[in-house]
C-alpha cells in the first residue's frame, strides 16, 4: 500500500510551464546565494537535497520505503575519498566512482529486498544497511571511528581549482541541477508512470503485462547511485568520510527531510533537506535541541502534516509542484 | 583657540595612530574557540572545564588593561570528526575565530589539524592524545600541550615492566587515540623485556566490557591494559572488579587516568591504580590557588592536566600574540617556539620544531581510602620524568618540520 | 580444547552471550506483544527502555527507594505514560500504512532520547548494585556475577510468564480474538480500545522493566536504548512478528549465537544477527515462529 498520498504529477502543459517557473527561481536562488550565505553550508545543503530527492525517487513515486538508504551515501563517500586520497584521481574520476559503487550497491541490495513487500522491505534494506555499517566499522581502509581524512579537493577536468571556493561551489551546485533534472526526467517519462501504476496498484499493473520488479529494481537503482553521487561530492568538499555517513541515523534523517518536505512532490526533498541541514547548523549550539526537534518535525508531520511543506503548498496553489 | 585645536588634532592622531596598532589583530578582536565534548564520555575531563580554564588564562593574562580585546566561545564536537571539523571550518572561515583551543578524541583533533593548517590559523591541542599530532601529522600550526601517548606509555609502561608486570593483554579503544596508545606502549613493554600475549579492540562509548575482560582473563597476562579513557576507562576498571579479575592475580594498569575518573571511580574501588599525569592540583602553591579559583567555577570540581593545559597554552598564545603585535596563526605558533613558556601549573617549559610542548611528567598512585585527607586528595607521587625525557626524541616521530 | 578454543573461553562466551539474550528476549517480547496484537511497529521502545532506567536512577536519587521498588514502580509509571501516548497519538493512525506508526514512534523515540541527553549528557550516571545481588561465584571456568546470573533467572520467569498470559488465559485470548476482528469482539460487549491501550501499557512496561535490570551493570544512559532497538528489531522479525515463543526463542538464541561469534570471528559478533534476519526474510518472511498474514 502506498505510503505517499501527494497528488500524482500528472503531465499536463501548464504543470510543466509552471513547473519550470519554480525550477528557474530555484536555480536562481541557488546562484545568488553563496554571496550572502557561507557557501560551505549551502554545498552542504544541495548534497543532501540531492540525497532526499534521490531517496523520494524511490518512495514518493515508487512507494518503497527503504530504511537504510545512508548506505549508499556513505559508500560512495568511502569510495570516492578513497579514489581521490590514495589513488591520487581527480575529483571527477572520485566522484564517478562513488556514484557507480552505490549503484552496484543498489543493485544488490535492490535485488535482495524488492522480492518482499511494505515493511519486511524496509526490514530488510535496515539489516542490510547495518551489516554495510558493520562492514565499514571494521575495514582497515575506511579509518573506522576516525574516518578518511585530508580528502584532496583537486582539479576538476584539471581546469577548474576546487581549492576555491566559489568555483567548487557552483560545481556542486552543477552536479546538484543535474542530478535533480535527470529525476524530474524519469518521473515524467512512460517508465515514470509505469512506477507510479505500480505504486497505486501493482496486481493490476502486473495483469497489464509490466514486470513489476525489474520496474522496482530499476527505480532502486537509480535512487542509490543518485544517492551516491551526492555522497562522493559532499566526501570531496568537506574533505572527510566518516561513519556518520553510514550510521542508521542518517538514514533516519534523509527521511525526515523528505517527509518534512512533502513525498512525491518534485522540490519537496531540497525544500526538506534546506530546513533540516538549516536547523542542524543553526540548533547546533543548543547540543541535543536539534534531536528533539528533529522527532518533533517528524511526530508533527505524521499526525497533521503529512503533505510536507511542498506538498501543502502545492494544495493550496492547486497545482502540483 | 589655536590650543583647543592642536589638542583635537592631537587627539585624532592619538585615536587614529592606536587602531592602526590593533590593525594587524584580524577585525581587532582576538577570538578563540574551545571546542571539546561537551556532553559525552569525555565531557568531565574536558567539556566546560576548559572553557573555564581558558577564561583564567584571559583573566590571568590581563587582557583587558593591555588594551587587547579577547573573546572566547565554544562548541560540542560530540566525539565525532566530521562534525568537529565541519564546526572549525565554520569557525575559521565565518566566524573569524584565530585559534582552536582544547580538542579531546584524536581522531577529531587530526582531521581539524588538517583545517587548520589549511588555513593558515592556531591549533592548542590539550585534549587529543595520539603523538601523531607531532609525529606524521605535524603541523607549523599546531601546538600540542599537556601530554601525548609516547609519554604515557614511557612513563606508565616502563614503570609497570620493570616491578614485574612482563606480560600484557590490552583492551584498545577501537580509533585515533587507542591505536596510538597501544602501539607505543607496546613498543615500550617489548624494549623492556615484556611479551603482549593478545589485544582486542572495542568501540568508543562502550557499555558492556564482559566478553572482552573474559578475553583477557583467558589470556592469563598478567597485566591487562586499558588502552582507552573516560568512560570507558572507569567502566571498565568496575566491570573488572565484578569478574573478580584482580582476585584472580591479574592487575589492571589504567594508560590514561584523569581525576575526574578517580573521583567517578571512588578510592575503594582505584586504590593503587598506577599512571602517568602532566598536572596534579596538589603539587605546589601555585597549582593549589590555580585549583581553589577553578573549583569555585566548575561545581567543586578540581582541575585535570587537561583543564590545566588549556590555561597554560592560552596563556603563552596570549603573550605570543602581544609580542608580534598580530593573531596571523602561522606567526604566532612560530613565536610560541621562539619563546620559553612560564606559566604557574607547568612551570618553565619550551615548544619543539615540532610542536611539542615539553614539561616534566609525573608517576602518581591512587591513595587508599585511609591515606586521603580531604575531597580530591587522592595522588601519591611516585616519581618525576624530567622534561627532556618525558617525550618521544625529537627525530624519532617523523615530522616533515624537523631537519634530518 | 574444543575446536581449537580453551573451553574456558567458550564457556565463559556463550555465558556472557546468555545474558545478553536474556535482554535481547526480554526486550523483543515486548515489541512483539506490541506488534502482534496491535500491529503497531514501536520504534520509541529503546527509549522506554531507556526510560525505565531513568526511573530507577530518580527513585533510588530522590525517593531513597531501592532495586527491589524500582522493578515494581518504573515499569508501571512508563507503562502509564505508553498508555497517554497510544491513546493521545497513536490511536489517530490505526487507519493508514503500518510505516506512519513506524515513522511516528520513530519520531517520539529521537525527542525522548534527546531530552535526556540535553538533561543528562551521554557519559551515563551510576546506578548502584543491590547489595543482595553482589559477589560471584567461581565456576571453574570464569567467575559469574551474582546479579548477571539473577538477570537470566528473572528475565526467563518474566517470558515464560506472558506467553502463559497470552496463550493461555481468558484475558490472553480475548486480545487474541480482538486482533483478529475486533468489530466482533467489540460486539460481545469488550472494550477493544482499552484493551488496545493496556496491551500497549503492557509491552511499554516490558522494556521498562528491562531498563531497570540494566541500570546496574550497564550505565544509566540517554543514549543505552538507540543502538540497541536495530538489534532487538532483527529479533523480532526472525522470530515472527507475532509469535511471543518467537521472540523469547530468538532473542536467547541470539545471545547464544552472539557469544560463539565472538570466539571464533570477533569482528562479526555485530553482523551476525543482520545476516540471519536478511537470510530469513527472504526464505521465510513471517519468521521462524510466525503465521503468515
Amino acid at each position: 500500500m502506498a505510503v505517499s498520498e501527494a497528488p500524482a504529477a500528472v503531465a499536463e502543459p501548464g504543470t510543466v510551464r509552471h513547473q519550470a517557473v519554480v525550477f528557474v527561481l530555484m536555480v536562481a536562488a541557488f546562484a545568488v546565494a553563496p554571496f550572502v550565505v557561507y557557501p560551505v553550508f549551502l554545498m552542504k545543503a544541495l548534497c543532501f537535497a540531492l540525497f532526499a530527492c534521490a531517496f523520494n525517487l524511490l518512495i514518493g513515486y515508487g512507494g518503497l520505503l527503504s530504511f537504510g538508504h545512508a548506505a549508499y551515501l556513505g559508500a560512495a563517500g568511502y569510495l570516492s575519498a578513497h579514489a581521490a586520497k590514495v589513488w591520487g584521481w581527480p575529483p571527477e574520476l572520485a566522484i564517478l566512482t562513488g556514484t557507480l559503487g552505490a549503484a552496484a550497491l543498489g543493485v544488490v541490495i535492490g535485488a535482495l529486498a524488492i522480492r518482499r513487500q511494505g515493511i519486511y522491505f524496509a526490514m530488510i534494506t535496515l539489516a542490510l544497511a547495518q551489516m554495510l555499517y558493520f562492514f565499514f566499522l571494521q575495514a582497515p581502509f575506511t579509518g573506522g571511528e576516525d574516518g578518511i581524512q585530508g580528502v584532496p579537493r583537486g582539479t576538476l577536468l584539471g581546469v577548474i581549482d576546487l581549492r576555491q571556493t566559489l568555483p567548487l561551489y557552483f560545481t556542486v551546485l552543477a552536479i546538484f541541477l543535474a542530478g535533480f533534472l535527470l529525476i524530474y526526467r524519469t518521473i515524467h517519462s512512460p517508465f515514470g508512470q509505469v512506477l507510479k501504476a505500480i505504486r497505486e496498484n501493482e496486481p493490476r499493473a502486473l495483469s497489464l503485462g509490466y514486470a513489476a520488479d525489474q520496474y522496482k529494481l530499476i527505480a532502486f537503482v537509480l535512487s542509490a547511485g543518485l544517492s551516491g553521487l551526492a555522497g562522493s561530492t559532499k566526501a570531496i568538499v568537506f574533505q572527510l568520510a566518516s561513519l556518520t555517513d553510514v550510521h542508521w541515523t542518517m538514514s533516519g534523517e534523509v527521511v525526515l527531510m523528505t517527509l518534512l518536505g512533502g513525498l512525491g512532490t518534485v522540490f519537496g526533498p531540497v525544500v526538506g533537506a534546506v530546513i533540516v541541514v538549516t536547523l542542524e547548523t543553526y540548533l547546533a549550539q543548543l547540543g541535543a535541541w536539534v534531536t528533539v526537534v528533529q522527532g518533533g518535525i517528524f511526530v508533527v508531520c505524521v499526525l497533521a502534516f503529512r503533505r510536507g511543506v511542498v506538498g501543502e503548498l502545492a494544495r493550496l496553489l492547486r497545482k502540483p509542484l | 583657540m589655536l590650543k583647543f585645536w592642536l589638542l583635537t588634532v592631537a587627539v585624532a592622531l592619538g585615536l587614529g595612530v592606536a587602531p592602526a596598532a590593533q590593525a594587524q589583530i584580524s577585525d581587532g578582536v582576538v577570538k578563540l574557540g574551545v571546542l571539546t565534548d561537551m556532553s559525552s564520555l569525555y565531557a568531565d575531563l574536558s567539556g566546560q572545564g576548559s572553557v573555564i580554564a581558558a577564561r583564567l588564562a584571559v583573566e590571568d593574562f590581563g587582557a583587558a588593561k593591555k588594551g587587547m580585546k579577547v573573546e572566547i566561545i565554544s562548541a560540542d564536537h560530540q566525539n565525532k570528526a566530521d562534525v568537529g571539523s565541519g564546526i572549525a571550518r565554520q569557525w575559521l572561515d565565518a566566524e573569524k575565530v584565530d585559534a582552536i583551543l582544547d580538542t579531546p578524541n584524536s581522531a577529531v583533533a587530526l582531521a581539524v589539524n588538517q583545517v587548520v593548517k589549511d588555513k593558515g590559523k592556531a591549533f592548542l591541542v590539550s585534549g587529543a592524545a595520539s603523538s601523531d599530532l607531532t609525529g606524521k601529522a605535524c603541523s607549523p600550526n599546531t601546538v600540542h600541550w599537556t601530554y601525548d601517548t609516547w609519554a604515557l606509555a614511557n612513563g606508565t609502561g616502563s614503570a609497570i615492566v620493570k616491578t614485574g608486570g612482563d606480560t600484557w593483554f590490552f583492551l584498545t579503544s577501537d580509533y585515533a587515540f587507542g591505536h596510538a596508545l597501544e602501539r607505543d606502549t607496546e613498543a615500550v613493554v617489548i624494549k623492556n623485556g615484556g611479551k603482549v600475549l593478545g589485544k582486542v579492540r572495542h568501540p568508543l562509548n562502550t557499555a558492556d566490557f564482559s566478553s572482552f575482560l573474559l578475553q583477557a582473563q583467558s589470556s592469563k597476562a598478567k597485566i591487562i591494559g586499558l588502552a582507552n579513557a573516560g568512560g570507558d576507562t572507569t567502566n571498565a576498571i568496575k566491570q573488572a572488579a565484578e569478574f573478580g579479575i584482580v582476585k584472580g592475580g591479574q592487575n589492571l594498569a589504567g594508560l590514561l587516568v584523569f581525576i575526574t575518573d578517580v573521583h567517578a571511580l571512588g578510592l575503594p574501588t582505584a586504590q593503587g591504580l598506577i599512571f602517568t599525569e602532566a598536572f596534579y592540583w596538589d603539587l605546589n602553591d601555585k597549582t593549589r590557588a590555580f585549583a581553589k579559583r577553578f573549583a569555585e567555577l566548575d561545581r567543586g570540581i578540581h582541575p585535570t592536566m587537561i583543564h590545566a593545559g588549556v590555561y597554560a597554552a592560552t596563556l603563552h598564545y596570549l603573550k605570543a600574540v602581544e609580542a608580534l603585535k598580530s593573531d596571523d596563526g602561522t606567526k604566532v605558533i612560530a613565536k610560541m617556539k621562539e619563546m620559553p613558556t612560564d606559566d604557574p601549573l607547568f612551570g618553565k617549559g619550551t615548544i619543539r620544531a615540532d610542536g611539542r610542548k615539553l614539561h616534566p611528567m609525573y608517576l602518581f598512585e591512587v591513595k587508599k581510602p585511609s591515606e586521603s585527607k580531604a575531597p580530591w586528595d587522592y595522588y601519591k607521587l611516585r616519581a618525576t620524568t624530567p622534561a627532556d625525557q618525558a617525550f618521544r626524541p625529537i627525530d624519532q616521530g617523523d615530522c616533515p618540520l624537523v631537519k634530518k | 580444547m574444543i575446536l581449537g578454543i580453551p573451553p574456558q573461553a567458550l564457556f565463559g562466551q556463550l555465558l556472557i552471550g546468555l545474558i545478553n539474550g536474556a535482554f535481547y528476549a526480554m526486550l523483543s517480547l515486548g515489541l512483539s506483544v506490541i506488534f502482534g496484537l496491535l500491529n503497531i511497529i514501536n520504534f520509541t521502545h529503546g527509549a522506554q527502555y531507556m526510560m525505565g532506567a531513568f526511573v530507577a536512577y530518580f527513585l533510588l536519587q530522590y525517593a531513597g527507594l531501592g532495586y527491589w521498588w524500582a522493578l515494581l514502580l518504573a515499569p508501571v509509571a512508563v507503562g502509564l505514560l505508553g498508555m497517554l501516548m497510544e491513546r493521545f497519538l497513536l490511536k489517530w493512525l490505526y487507519s493508514l500504512d503500518h510505516l506512519y506508526g513506524l515513522l511516528l514512534t520513530f519520531g517520539l523515540g529521537l525527542m525522548i532520547q534527546g531530552l535526556f541527553r540535553n538533561q543528562f549528557g551521554s557519559s551515563g550516571l551510576p546506578y548502584v548494585m543491590p547489595a543482595e545481588l553482589t559477589g560471584g561465584r567461581n565456576l571453574g571456568f570464569m567467575v559469574l556475577p551474582n546479579y548477571r546470573a539473577w538477570v537470566v533467572v528473572f528475565s526467563l520467569a518474566l517470558c515464560l510468564g506472558t506467553w502463559f498470559v497470552i496463550e493461555r488465559t481468558k484475558l490472553g485470548s480475548y486480545l487474541r480474538a480482538a486482533t483478529e476482528n475486533p468489530a466482533l469482539v467489540q460486539a460481545f460487549g469488550i472494550n477493544v480500545p482499552r484493551m488496545i491501550t493496556l496491551t500497549y501499557g503492557f509491552g511499554v512496561a516490558l522494556a521498562a522493566v528491562a531498563g531497570v535490570l540494566a541500570a546496574p551493570i550497564y550505565q544509566v544512559n540517554p543514549l543505552m536504548g538507540a543502538d540497541l532497538i536495530i538489534v532487538v528489531f532483527a529479533v523480532v522479525v526472525i522470530g515472527g512478528m507475532g509469535s511471543i515463543i518467537g521472540s523469547v526463542v530468538t532473542g536467547f538464541g541470539l545471545g547464544l549465537i552472539e557469544g560463539l561469534t565472538k570466539v571464533f570471528y570477533p569482528e562479526a559478533s555485530n553482523t551476525v544477527i543482520f545476516v540471519i534476519m536478511a537470510l530469513v526474510l527472504l526464505v521465510k518472511p513471517a519468521g521462524l515462529f510466525g503465521r503468515a498474514q
